[in-house]
């Protein structure tokens, strides 16, 4: 049996939504390259839904698919939407992952709703 | 004209949508000769007696082992009588720092090993320290390379063993063995080493290294999984680990695996033979991959000794990336290779071998081994060569440290204003 789903792999090798926002309205980070995974989400806010997501991750196969999947998943959805998507939710979209992956590269859930967080703030702020 | 033909072939094969297979991960498993597997053949089927037996089908068994044993022995330069097979090389090396350690107990209760060690050496030792048994861990320098001069302040009157392997599997450092056994030697200690990655790759002779103990494994020098052995210098005193019948003089019961141990004597016997010509070749391939991948990649750094290095090891960490996205996309193009990064590793530790060298934790996540066997050519290099760099570059436009490298000219290590120094020197 491969280590990976059929899923895993396909968005490992075609990750969605890769590259930075140069005026992203919030940015999320989390991890860092010592433990081995680093993830940056960027979103871009219209009407509170999430006009568009994306992402640079340092990481594993799962890591990678792990980011691709959310932010195919977060897309389109209105903040509060996004805030449901949880780390389990896009390892069950993912058809699995092995056990070993699931607590140090399932973050991408985290970091988009840090991004969501700093957007809120930078909001707060202005006002 | 035979150039000509191979490459119009690889033309075809490419062409055709055929994918080479270039197995580049021998320190794990080397493929078996097929001279090796034909000479195990008879063993399954026809020779199938128990050794111990008194009849003739089982002195057919008993036979073969001992000519198998012989192999071995003039291999390294030891007599027959000091070979002594097991199931592993992990059992060998079970049975070295066990063995010992409860037969001179009396003399004392410390024994030294080095940090890079493997986990058999390792675990064993440990295994020890919880019976009563003090252990040094002795570090090694940025290429692996332990300092005689440590073991020499560390060894003490109640110092039973000394364990230092031959070569590194990991970053391919090989240990300057017969300079620390003399040493260890003069402190009236015994001596073991692991040779698993040495023995019939390069000259290994127990009495040019001088040691008490060597362990040698089959499936690493084109013989079969399932047995290994240990030389026990005659006159050395263990215990055995494995306690049943008259096996191995005592030393090590249970019914042999007769047909593995023929493929390892077989194996044995080869590499003796063409021991040599294969070294060169590999030594060959293996400074094309270490001269011409950072000609391709920029950023990459090479782990273990540059010189004091196995003929068949490559070890690079390639920066801004991470281990495991490098060895899923080579395996893709049917290149197998390993990784010391954390993610590849079921334990999520990153390789106990980078970190007693000090690698900088956030460059050896990206860590690629490549070892190489006899079976490998220029053709296998030529493929890793054009296959290897892009895949690389993929993953680093993926990578927020890569890119945050690019627009500023720093590393990152935990988001936005925590730039690092790394410990590489370009």
């Amino acid at each position: 049996m491969p280590f990976y789903s059929e899923k895993v792999m396909e968005h490992f090798q075609n990750p969605r939504n890769v590259g930075e926002i140069k005026d992203a309205d919030g940015i999320g980070e989390i991890g860092n390259p010592v433990c081995g995974d680093m993830m940056t989400f960027y979103i871009k806010v219209k009407d509170n839904i999430l006009e568009d997501v994306k992402f640079k991750t340092f990481g594993c196969g799962a890591a990678i698919a792990v980011s691709s999947m959310v932010s195919e998943m977060g897309k389109g959805k209105t903040l509060d939407e996004a805030l449901k998507i949880t780390n389990a939710s896009v390892a069950q979209e993912l058809g699995g992952l092995p056990p070993n992956k699931m607590h140090c590269s399932n973050l991408g859930a985290d970091a988009l709703h840090k991004a969501i967080e700093n957007y809120k703030k930078k909001q707060g702020g202005t006002k | 004209m035979p150039l000509i033909c191979i490459d119009f072939l690889d033309f075809i094969i490419y062409n055709l949508g055929y994918m080479k297979q270039v197995y580049l991960d021998n320190h794990s498993n080397t493929p078996i000769d097929e001279r090796v597997y034909n000479e195990m053949l008879p063993y399954f089927l026809e020779f199938y007696g128990n050794a111990q037996s008194m009849h003739s089908i089982g002195a057919k068994s008993k036979d073969a082992i001992e000519n198998a044993r012989t192999q071995v022995a003039n291999l390294i330069g030891a007599k027959a009588d000091e070979i002594y097979f097991t199931s592993c090389a992990s059992e060998s090396n079970n049975l070295a720092i066990k063995g010992i350690a409860q037969s001179y107990n009396q003399k004392g209760k410390h024994i030294i090993v080095s940090s890079v060690e493997h986990f058999s050496v390792l675990y064993s030792a440990k295994r020890l320290s919880q019976n009563g048994f003090e252990v040094t861990y002795l570090p090694v320098d940025k290429y692996g390379l332990v300092s005689p001069d440590d073991i020499q302040n560390a060894i003490r009157n109640d110092t039973i063993l000394v364990s230092i392997q031959h070569a590194n599997p990991e970053i391919g450092t090989i240990q300057p063995i017969s300079e620390i056994s003399k040493i260890v030697h003069k402190k009236g200690v015994l001596f073991h080493t692991d040779a698993v990655c040495t023995t019939g790759h390069i000259p290994v002779n127990v009495n040019d290294l001088g040691v008490d103990m060597l362990t040698i494994s089959s499936s690493l020098m084109y013989g079969p999984k399932g047995t290994a052995a240990l030389y026990i210098k005659k006159g050395v005193k263990i215990i055995p680990q494995i306690d049943g019948g008259i096996q191995e003089n005592g030393r090590r019961a249970g019914t042999e695996n007769v047909p593995c141990i023929v493929g390892f004597g077989k194996a044995c016997e080869i590499a003796k033979i063409e021991m040599s010509e294969n070294y060169k070749k590999l030594l060959n391939l293996r400074n094309r991959l270490i001269a011409e991948l950072p000609k391709k990649i920029e950023h990459l750094y090479l782990n273990g000794h540059p010189e004091l290095r196995l003929p068949n090891n490559v070890n690079f960490s390639v920066e801004f990336i991470e281990g495991e996205g490098m060895l899923l996309f080579l395996d893709q193009k049917n290149i197998s290779v390993t990784s010391g990064s954390a993610c590849t590793s079921k334990s999520l530790k990153m390789s106990h071998i980078l970190s007693a060298i000090k690698t900088d934790t956030a460059i050896a996540q990206g860590s690629v081994l490549m070892t190489l066997s006899k079976y490998n050519d220029d053709n296998d290099i030529d493929y890793v060569l054009a296959e290897f760099p892009p895949i690389v570059q993929r993953l680093r436009e993926l990578s927020p440290l890569y890119s945050y490298f690019i627009k500023t000219g720093k590393r990152q290590i935990a988001g936005p204003g925590t730039d690092y120094e790394h410990t590489y020197e370009h």
